[in-house]
């Protein structure tokens, strides 16, 4: 690269561009946030919910399953566990009694903590994990199994 | 090296490597848990493993920053260090501070870490890459704040450079990002939304300007190209970074409650990202072929290559495949996503970060280079870790597409749990190729302890 391209002119298309961007990226930001009550299930936020999310966070649920598809992957989906597992005939019960059966021990197989959960606590999350699976993920996953 | 003070950086470099290896024993942990479900269980559970892993890899490369911009920002501003003290002092506070984190989650259960450490008075814990405790997140803020100080009031007392410039944004920016952090709403979709503003605008994007600010230094040196040519690459390479990275963050935003525009916008723009890294590693090749002076470190001049390329291949081409949205709405969150984190962080800013080392740890020892023996070594230790992470990658996306294919396209979709069984024998080979990284980091660490000839400083 010679000749009348200077370093300044780069320099200046630079910060132009990045403040151009950014600008963009904030306005593009604002127009999510106006179309996310259509998306984002918030009708359904209550406190148990928040509290569940609490529950996720501080038992580092995230360092095995994805959420959404993220997290990680030694484990499975949970965006949509409450569906896979029953939905309102029996996705509650079924997170709740899966959690406290915890681990199952079964020789060489990836095994989850048993995290002592209160029956408080268990609601908590698992209205959480069904207040995430009516959240408008444009139809991902794919199929029911995550 | 030139100026006294530059020696803090060697402990910064020390110290990185120290917990690179942590990180890698800690995924080859992982890597076996991922076979034998049950090893370890219950004292060192998957999730505890992930952390160490993930967490020492970012507090490593902070350093490895850090310890890059004690060593550059004197030579470029022609003058000391503002405070080589409060360097080593924000040093020892980190230091300190990671092997304590580290120490907390292999010890203590996580939700007592969280009670303990203030959980409740500021929600920041449990999200992926920002499991660390307040104290930690507190500790880190007031680090980058200290060392911006630092570099700032260096460079305002001496030269003002280009690439001091940039690299000064780069760290300015991850600073700032970092502040994301703090912010955790109780609504899981704008939870998901502002954690890629800390995640992504990081690496695919302030980072980058750390990257090719560290590259351009180390090419400068190592070639004797005039600045001038150099400068205008590296701006050219920064703008297309920001330009194409920043709004490429919707690549993140199609499956998580947001906006369907992002599936065009996120798509367009993050398609467009291996632009600058491809223009990486046209520079590196560029400017090495355009040498002036045969510098004595030939190692030096290697991983700069390989920086460019591997950058280019893991964020580039491994990115690429899986960013668009109707390709992403199948590899979305599998071992395809695992596969291509492992080596466009490798690729960029581990090698990176391995450049700078390979470059100013024989000055800061007080010789040009290191002896031929020690070289050839961390040449073997270059190409063993190299090939270990391309063969890395290639396993886990092979998993990754059988997995695909098993659990989310099949007209008979398997369980999670059944697909991951099907693919075990690659998860098997990934552990046998992490072993051989082992082996590489082993003999890198090998060479800092070879003697042999010294060529004069
Ligand atoms: C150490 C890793 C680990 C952690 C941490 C973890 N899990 Fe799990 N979880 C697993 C594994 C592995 C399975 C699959 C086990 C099996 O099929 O035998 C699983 C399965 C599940 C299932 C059933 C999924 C299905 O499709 O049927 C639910 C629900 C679940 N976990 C919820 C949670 C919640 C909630 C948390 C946090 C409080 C959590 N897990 C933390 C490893 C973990
Ligand atoms: C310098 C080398 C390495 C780097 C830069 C690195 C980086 C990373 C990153 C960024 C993640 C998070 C991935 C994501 O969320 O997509 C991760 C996870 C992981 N790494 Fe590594 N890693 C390295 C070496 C290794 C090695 C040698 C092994 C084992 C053989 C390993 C095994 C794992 C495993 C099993 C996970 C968890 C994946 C999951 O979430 O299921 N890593 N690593
Ligand atoms: C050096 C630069 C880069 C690094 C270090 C990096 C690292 C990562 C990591 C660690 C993840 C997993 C995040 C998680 O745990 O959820 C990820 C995801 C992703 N990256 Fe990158 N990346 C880089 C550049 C790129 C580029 C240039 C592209 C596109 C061309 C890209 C496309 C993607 C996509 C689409 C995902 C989401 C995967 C999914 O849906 O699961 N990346 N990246
Ligand atoms: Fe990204």
């Amino acid at each position: 690269m010679g000749g009348s391209f200077t370093t300044s002119m780069a320099r200046n298309i630079f910060y132009g561009g990045t403040v151009f961007f950014v600008l963009l990226f904030l306005a593009l930001t604002y127009r999510n946030e106006q179309i996310l009550p259509t998306r984002d299930n918030r009708a359904n936020l209550t406190e148990q919910v928040v509290a569940g999310k609490r529950i996720w966070e501080t038992r580092n649920c995230v360092g095995c399953h994805t959420l959404l598809g993220e997290g990680a992957y030694f484990a499975p989906e949970l965006g949509n566990v409450y569906k896979r597992r029953g939905g309102a005939a029996g996705g509650t019960e079924f997170i709740k009694a899966w959690i406290k059966a915890q681990p199952t021990g079964t020789p060489g197989r990836r095994q989850m903590p048993q995290f002592n959960l209160s029956e408080k606590e268990l609601d908590e999350i698992a209205a959480f994990l069904k207040y995430v699976s009516e959240i408008n993920t444009s139809n991902w996953p794919p199929n029911i199994e995550g | 090296m030139q100026y006294q003070s530059q020696k803090v950086a060697k402990l910064y470099f020390t110290a990185a490597i120290v917990l690179f290896t942590a990180q890698i024993l800690f995924g080859l942990v992982m890597g076996l848990q991922y076979v034998i479900g049950d090893f370890l269980f219950p004292a060192i559970p998957f999730n505890v493993a992930r952390m160490v892993h993930t967490n020492a890899l970012i507090v490593w490369l902070l350093m490895g920053f850090m310890g890059a911009a004690y060593y550059l920002i004197p030579e470029e501003s022609e003058t000391e260090l503002y405070s080589p003290k409060l360097a080593v002092w924000l040093f020892w506070i980190f230091f300190v501070a990671a092997i304590a984190t580290v120490l907390g989650y292999l010890l203590v259960p996580y939700a007592s870490l969280a009670k303990w450490t203030g959980n409740d008075i500021l929600e920041t814990m449990g999200r992926e890459f920002l499991e660390q405790p307040l104290p930690t997140k507190l500790g880190i803020v007031i680090v980058a704040l200290g060392f911006l100080f630092n570099i700032v009031m260096t460079v305002l007392k001496g030269r003002k450079t280009a690439i001091s410039m940039v690299l000064m944004l780069g760290l300015a920016g991850l600073a700032g990002f970092f502040l994301f952090s703090f912010y955790n709403p109780g609504n899981i979709a704008r939870d998901k939304y502002y954690w890629w503003f800390v995640v992504h605008l990081w690496v695919e994007g302030v980072w980058e300007l750390i990257l090719a600010a560290i590259l351009a230094f180390v090419l400068i040196k190592v070639t004797g190209v005039d600045r001038e040519v150099i400068d205008k690459w590296l701006y050219v390479i920064i703008t297309l970074a920001l330009v194409t990275g920043i709004i490429g963050t919707g690549h993140h935003f199609y499956w998580i409650g947001s906006a369907e525009f992002w599936q065009w916008w996120g798509g367009v723009f993050s398609a467009l990202e291996p632009i600058p890294f491809f223009a990486m590693t046209v520079f590196a090749f560029n400017m090495v072929n355009r040498r002036r002076r045969e510098h004595p470190n030939r190692v030096a001049t290697l991983w700069a290559m390989g920086t460019g390329v591997m950058s280019f291949l893991g964020a580039g081409v491994w990115g690429f495949m899986h960013t668009l949205a109707p390709v992403n709405y199948y590899t979305h969150g599998t071992q395809v996503t695992a596969a291509h984190g492992h080596i466009a962080f490798y690729g960029a800013y581990v090698m990176v970060v391995l450049t700078m080392i390979s470059y100013a740890m024989p000055l800061l020892r007080g010789r040009a280079a290191n002896s031929n023996k020690a070289q050839v070594i961390e040449m073997w230790s270059f190409w063993l870790m190299t090939v270990a992470m391309v063969f890395i990658t290639l396993f886990l996306t092979a998993a990754g597409i059988l997995q695909v294919w098993l659990q989310r396209v099949s007209s008979t979709p398997l369980s999670y749990m059944a697909a991951q069984d099907q693919v075990a024998l690659f998860y098997w080979l990934r552990e046998g190729a992490g072993v051989v990284f082992l082996i590489g980091l082993m003999v890198y660490i090998v060479s800092f302890f070879c003697n042999g000839k010294e060529k004069a400083a």
